[in-house]
C-alpha cells in the first residue's frame, strides 16, 4: 500500500447466514478517488459485504476502518455519518413521494420542513455531476433510470463520499448506462469514492481503475483495471480456466413455427405498443429481439404466451404438419398446451413466473400440477425435476426446500429457465435470461439455448446485450417503438447498424408513446 | 469519532430455519414466562395467590366433565370458523364476513326447521337444513368473491359491511318469526317435537358436533396441502402475475375459494343453531367470526395448528370468566391475563426468525450453542432442558434452547 489512507479499510469480515458463509475474513482496501469493481459469481458475497459497509449487516467478526479510523456500523444512519452511500439493486423509494420528497425523508434536519431549499440543494447538486431530474416529479412517474438518478442524488445529499453500486446496470439501456458512467467519472472527478458490483466484463474496463475478485465468500485477489483482461477476471472469478466465446451451431433444418401478421397491441392506458408487425419464428434456431427498452419486447412476447390482449392481427402457430392455428384469443393454458413455453424474467425477477415463498419442487410444480386425474397434486416428479436442474445448472441453494426468495438474483433465474426447458417446447420465449447473471452462468444459459435449438425447438431471445445477441442469435428482429425496424442475419450484421436501427426509425414515435406512459 | 468504537449492545441476525420441537420449545418458554408475568401481576395488583387463581383457571375449563364437553364445543366451534376463513386467507384474501356467513348459514336452517318442521321427516329435514346452510354461506362470501374477481374491489371492507346486512336480515326475521309475539325473541325452535334438531350420539349432545368438525379440520388439511386446488390458492395468493403466467385462472380461483369459505361458514352457523343452540338470534356468532381470524393467524393458517391455537384462546375465555366468578374480580382481569399470554406467544415468533446477540457475549454465546447442538445430538431432551451453566439471562436460554 502506497502513502495515502485508504477510504476504506476490511479487515477480517466474516459473515454467516446460519450454516450458509457469505464472507470468510476478508479483507480489502478501497482507495480514495477511485471507482473500485467489484467482480465476483452470484452468490460470492460480494452484495452482502456491502451491505455490512452501509449497515444493513453487522458483521460476525472482523473490523472496519474508514480513513483509518476503526468504526461500528449499524444502520444505514451510522454508514451515512461516515460519509458511505448504497445504491441497492431494488430501490427504496416511495412510489407517490415525489423525488425531493423521497431525497429528504428520514433526515432530521432541525427547523421546519422546507421543500423549496431541498429541491434547490438537490438541483445543485444534480448540475454539479450532470444528473437529469426534475425534483418535483412523482416517483412512480419515473423510468428506472431515473429512479436510480433519484437514490444517488439521495446518497449525495446526505454528504456520501464513498458510493456503493450494486449492479446499476442491469436494467439500464445501453444510453442509459453511457449517462450513468459520466456522471461516475464527474464524480470520481471530484474526489469521491465509487465501488461498484456488477457483471459486464466491458462495464468494468471501461469505467473502473482497479477491480477487486471474490469467489466463494472469500477474497481472491485484486489488480488494475488496465493491466488486465476479460479473459483473467473471469478465470479469477470462476477459479478455473473459461472460454469466452459463444457457441453458434448451425440452424438444423429450419422451418417456419409462428407466423407474426399486422400484430398490434395497445396498452390498458391506450397507448400503441406494438404496430402492424410482421415476422416468422422458426423451429430449429435463435431468433434474437434487440430493441431499447420499452420499444415492445415485453407485450410482444406476452401477446405470443397470451397474457396479453391483442388489438388486432393473427399469431399464427404452424403444427408439424403444416397446419397453421392462430393463437390470438387463446388462453394462456390452451397455449402452453401446444408446446410455447414462456421464460420472462422481469425486472424483479420473482414478480412474474416463479414464487418467492415456495421451495423449489413447488416452483418446477407451477407448470406440471394439473398433469393427471387426480384431485391431488404430485409432488414425486416436480421434485426429481428440481434435483435435475439444480444439478444440471449448478444452482447454489442449501436443499430442494429452500424457498426460491432466499436464492440470489442468478440462481433463482436458472431455476426458472431450467423449469421452462424441462417442459420440452416447441417454442421458448426468453426474455433477458442472463440478466443479473455471472459469466459462467450466462455461458450455462447460453448452451442451453443452443442445445434447445439443435433439438428442433423454435428459440425467442430477448436481451439488453447486442455483442451477445450478434454472437448467438441466427437471425435478429429489431424493434423500434413498437415497429419492426428491420430483420438481419446475425452472422453478417454489423453492431452499429443494429444499434442505428434500434434508434432511428420511429424515434419520434417512441418519444410520445413514452409522453403518453408518464402521464398515465 | 471521539468515542471508541464499540460492538453494539444488542444485534440481531436472521436464524437459519429451526426445527419444528425448537420452535415449540420457544414457544414454550414464551408460555412460561407469560404465566410468571400474569402471575406477579394477580398477587401485585389483587393480592391474590397466583397458583390459587391459575388452579382455578383450569378448574374452569378443566373441571368437571360438563366443562371439559363444552370447552370441547367452543373449540370444535371456533376451531370450524377459522377453517373456513383459512382457504382464503392463504389466498391473501382478508375474509372479515365469517361473523356474517355464520348468521345468514344459521338464518337458513332455523327458516329450515321452523318452515318445514312439521313437514318432513327429520331424515330429510336434516339434510335440506344442511344444504341450505351451506349454500346461503356460500353466497354471502360470492357476493364479495365476484366483486373481488371483477372490478379488484377491497374484500376487507365488503365483506365487514356484509356482516351488518346479514345481522338486520337475522334481525327481521326473529321479530317475523317471534314466539311468542311481541317477545322480540324466537325462543327454542321445535322445542316439543325436536325436529331438525342434530341428534344426541353417545349419549352427549355436543360429540356430534366435535366430530363434524374433527372431519373438517383433516379434510382442511388434505385440502390445502395436497390438493391442485390448495396448491393454485397458495400460488394466487403469493403472486397474481405468477398465477396468470402458468395458466391459473384467477378470477374463478378466487370464486370458488371463497365459495368453499363462505360454505364452510354455513355450515358453522347449521352447527350452532341445530346442533347447539336451537334457536336464532342475531348475536348468535358472538364475535366468533373474528376471534377466529386470530386463531387463523395464529397457527399461520395451518389447519392442524389452529387446533391448538383455538384450544388456547377457549381455555384463556373460560379460565377467565371462571376467576371472575370464583374470585369475584371484574371480567377485566381475565382479559388482561389473556392479553399477557398472547403477547408473549405472539412476540415469541420473533425469537423463532432471529436470533439476538449480546455485547460481549456473542461469539461465547455461538460456541455455547454449538455445545448444545452437540449434547443434544446425543440426548435430544437433556440439551433443551439445561441450558448452558453461567447465563442466566432468559434471552440467552431462549437462544441456546434453539440455536442449533
Amino acid at each position: 500500500m502506497d502513502n495515502t489512507i485508504p477510504a476504506v479499510a476490511l479487515r477480517g469480515i466474516t459473515k454467516t447466514f446460519g450454516s450458509v458463509v457469505a464472507n470468510d475474513h476478508v479483507n480489502l482496501d478501497i482507495r480514495k478517488g477511485e471507482i473500485l469493481a467489484l467482480l465476483g459469481e452470484n452468490g460470492s458475497g460480494k452484495t452482502t459485504l456491502m451491505n455490512m459497509l452501509s449497515g444493513i449487516y453487522y458483521p460476525d467478526e472482523g473490523q472496519i476502518f474508514i480513513n483509518g479510523e476503526e468504526v461500528t456500523i449499524q444502520s444505514p444512519k451510522d454508514a451515512f455519518r461516515y460519509g458511505i452511500g448504497m445504491i441497492h439493486q431494488h430501490f427504496k423509494l416511495v412510489d407517490v413521494f415525489t423525488a425531493t420528497e423521497n431525497i429528504i425523508l428520514g433526515l432530521e434536519e432541525k427547523g421546519r420542513l422546507d421543500r423549496a431549499a431541498a429541491s434547490k440543494k438537490i438541483q445543485e447538486i444534480c448540475d454539479l455531476y450532470g444528473f437529469q431530474i426534475d425534483p418535483q416529479r412523482k416517483i412512480y412517474q419515473m423510468s428506472v433510470s431515473q429512479k436510480q438518478t433519484v437514490e444517488i442524488v439521495k446518497a449525495l445529499y446526505r454528504g456520501a463520499d464513498i458510493l456503493i453500486l450494486d449492479e446499476p446496470t442491469a436494467v439500464l439501456t445501453p444510453q442509459e448506462t453511457e449517462k450513468l458512467f459520466a456522471v461516475l467519472r464527474n464524480m470520481r472527478a471530484d474526489g469521491k469514492t465509487i465501488i461498484i458490483i456488477t457483471h459486464k466484463l466491458h462495464e468494468v474496463q471501461e469505467l473502473s481503475d482497479r477491480v477487486a475478485v471474490l469467489r466463494k465468500g472469500s477474497y481472491v485477489g485484486e489488480m488494475m483495471t488496465r493491466d488486465t483482461n476479460p479473459q483473467e477476471m473471469t478465470n479469477m472469478m470462476v477459479g478455473r480456466q473459461v472460454t469466452l466465446n459463444i457457441n453458434r451451431p448451425e440452424p438444423v433444418n429450419p422451418k417456419p413455427r409462428i407466423e407474426i401478421k399486422g400484430l398490434t397491441v395497445t396498452s390498458p392506458e391506450g397507448v400503441l405498443k406494438l404496430d402492424h408487425i410482421y415476422f416468422d419464428i422458426r423451429a430449429g434456431e435463435i431468433l434474437g429481439i434487440a430493441g431499447i427498452s420499452g420499444c415492445g419486447q415485453k407485450e410482444l412476447l406476452e401477446a405470443i404466451a397470451g397474457l396479453q390482449r391483442v388489438e388486432s392481427g393473427q399469431i399464427l402457430y404452424i403444427n408439424d404438419d403444416g397446419k397453421a392455428e392462430d393463437l390470438v384469443g387463446r388462453d394462456p393454458l390452451e397455449i402452453q398446451h401446444m408446446g410455447v413455453a414462456l421464460s420472462f424474467v422481469p425486472e424483479d425477477r420473482l414478480g412474474m413466473g416463479l414464487v418467492g415463498n415456495m421451495d423449489l419442487s413447488d416452483n418446477m410444480m407451477l407448470r406440471s400440477f394439473r398433469d393427471g386425474r387426480s384431485v391431488f397434486t404430485n409432488r414425486k416428479q416436480p421434485h426429481d425435476l428440481a434435483e435435475k436442474v439444480v444439478e444440471e445448472l449448478e444452482v447454489n441453494t442449501p436443499n430442494l426446500s429452500t424457498p426460491v426468495r432466499r436464492l440470489s438474483g442468478g440462481n433463482v433465474q436458472k431455476v426458472l429457465v431450467g423449469r421452462e426447458i424441462a417442459s420440452s417446447p416447441k417454442v421458448l420465449l426468453t426474455a433477458y435470461a442472463v440478466r443479473g447473471l455471472d459469466i459462467n452462468s450466462s455461458y450455462t444459459i447460453y448452451d442451453l439455448l443452443n442445445q434447445q435449438k439443435q433439438a428442433g425447438v423454435a428459440v425467442v431471445y430477448v436481451g439488453e446485450d447486442l455483442d451477445v445477441l450478434l454472437e448467438l442469435a441466427d437471425r435478429i428482429v429489431v424493434l423500434c417503438g413498437g415497429r419492426v425496424s428491420g430483420i438481419v442475419d446475425g452472422r453478417t450484421a454489423d453492431k452499429n447498424e443494429v444499434g442505428m436501427m434500434m434508434t432511428e426509425l420511429g424515434g419520434s414515435e417512441r418519444i410520445r408513446a413514452m409522453e403518453g406512459e408518464g402521464l398515465a | 469519532m471521539h468515542n471508541k468504537p464499540k460492538e453494539p449492545l444488542i444485534h440481531m441476525s436472521k436464524r437459519k430455519a429451526l426445527t419444528w420441537y425448537q420452535a415449540w420449545g420457544i414457544r414454550l418458554i414464551a408460555i412460561v414466562i407469560a404465566l410468571a408475568v400474569c402471575a406477579v401481576i394477580t398477587s401485585v395488583t389483587t393480592g391474590l395467590n397466583p397458583f390459587e387463581v391459575y388452579a382455578t383457571m383450569f378448574s374452569g375449563a378443566f373441571g368437571s366433565s360438563r366443562r371439559m364437553w363444552i370447552l370441547g364445543k367452543e373449540i370444535a366451534i371456533l376451531l370450524c370458523i377459522s377453517l373456513a376463513l383459512t382457504p382464503a386467507f392463504r389466498m391473501r384474501f382478508w375474509n372479515l364476513g365469517g361473523e356474517g356467513q355464520i348468521l345468514i348459514g344459521a338464518l337458513a336452517t332455523a327458516s329450515c326447521m321452523i318452515v318445514l318442521g312439521d313437514t318432513l321427516p327429520n331424515v330429510i329435514l336434516i339434510p335440506v337444513s344442511i344444504i341450505a346452510a351451506i349454500g346461503a354461506g356460500a353466497v354471502w362470501a360470492l357476493i364479495p368473491a365476484l366483486f373481488k374477481a371483477r372490478w379488484n374491489t377491497n374484500e376487507t371492507l365488503f365483506t365487514l359491511m356484509m356482516n351488518y346486512v346479514a345481522t338486520q336480515l337475522v334481525a327481521f326475521f326473529v321479530i317475523f318469526w317471534e314466539v311468542p309475539k311481541g317477545s322480540g325473541k324466537i325462543g327454542i325452535i321445535n322445542q316439543s317435537t325436536e325436529a331438525g334438531w342434530l341428534p344426541v350420539i353417545a349419549g352427549n349432545r355436543y360429540l356430534l358436533n366435535i366430530l363434524c368438525v374433527a372431519a373438517i379440520t383433516i379434510g382442511m388439511y388434505i385440502y390445502l396441502t395436497y390438493s391442485k386446488h390448495g396448491y393454485e390458492i397458495s400460488v394466487v395468493g403469493e403472486s397474481v402475475a405468477t398465477a396468470r403466467y402458468v395458466g391459473i385462472k384467477v378470477g374463478w380461483t378466487i370464486v370458488r375459494t371463497l365459495m368453499l369459505s363462505g360454505a364452510i361458514c354455513g355450515f358453522t352457523g347449521y352447527l350452532l343453531v341445530a346442533g347447539t343452540d336451537h334457536t336464532l338470534t342475531t348475536t348468535l356468532a358472538g364475535g366468533q367470526g373474528f376471534t377466529a381470524v386470530m386463531v387463523a393467524w395464529l397457527a399461520k393458517f395451518h389447519p392442524l395448528g389452529m387446533v391448538l391455537s383455538s384450544f388456547l384462546l377457549v381455555f384463556m375465555s373460560r379460565g377467565a370468566s371462571e376467576i371472575a366468578s370464583g374470585f369475584s374480580l371484574n371480567e377485566s382481569f381475565g382479559d388482561i391475563l389473556t392479553g399477557i399470554i398472547l403477547f408473549f406467544i405472539i412476540a415469541s415468533e420473533f425469537f423463532i426468525l432471529y436470533k439476538l446477540h449480546f455485547r460481549g457475549f456473542s461469539r461465547k454465546t455461538e460456541k455455547n450453542a454449538e455445545n448444545a447442538a452437540s449434547q443434544m445430538k446425543e440426548t435430544p431432551s437433556a440439551g433443551k432442558q439445561s441450558g448452558p451453566a453461567g447465563s442466566d439471562n432468559e434471552e440467552e436460554k431462549r437462544e441456546d434452547s434453539a440455536n442449533v
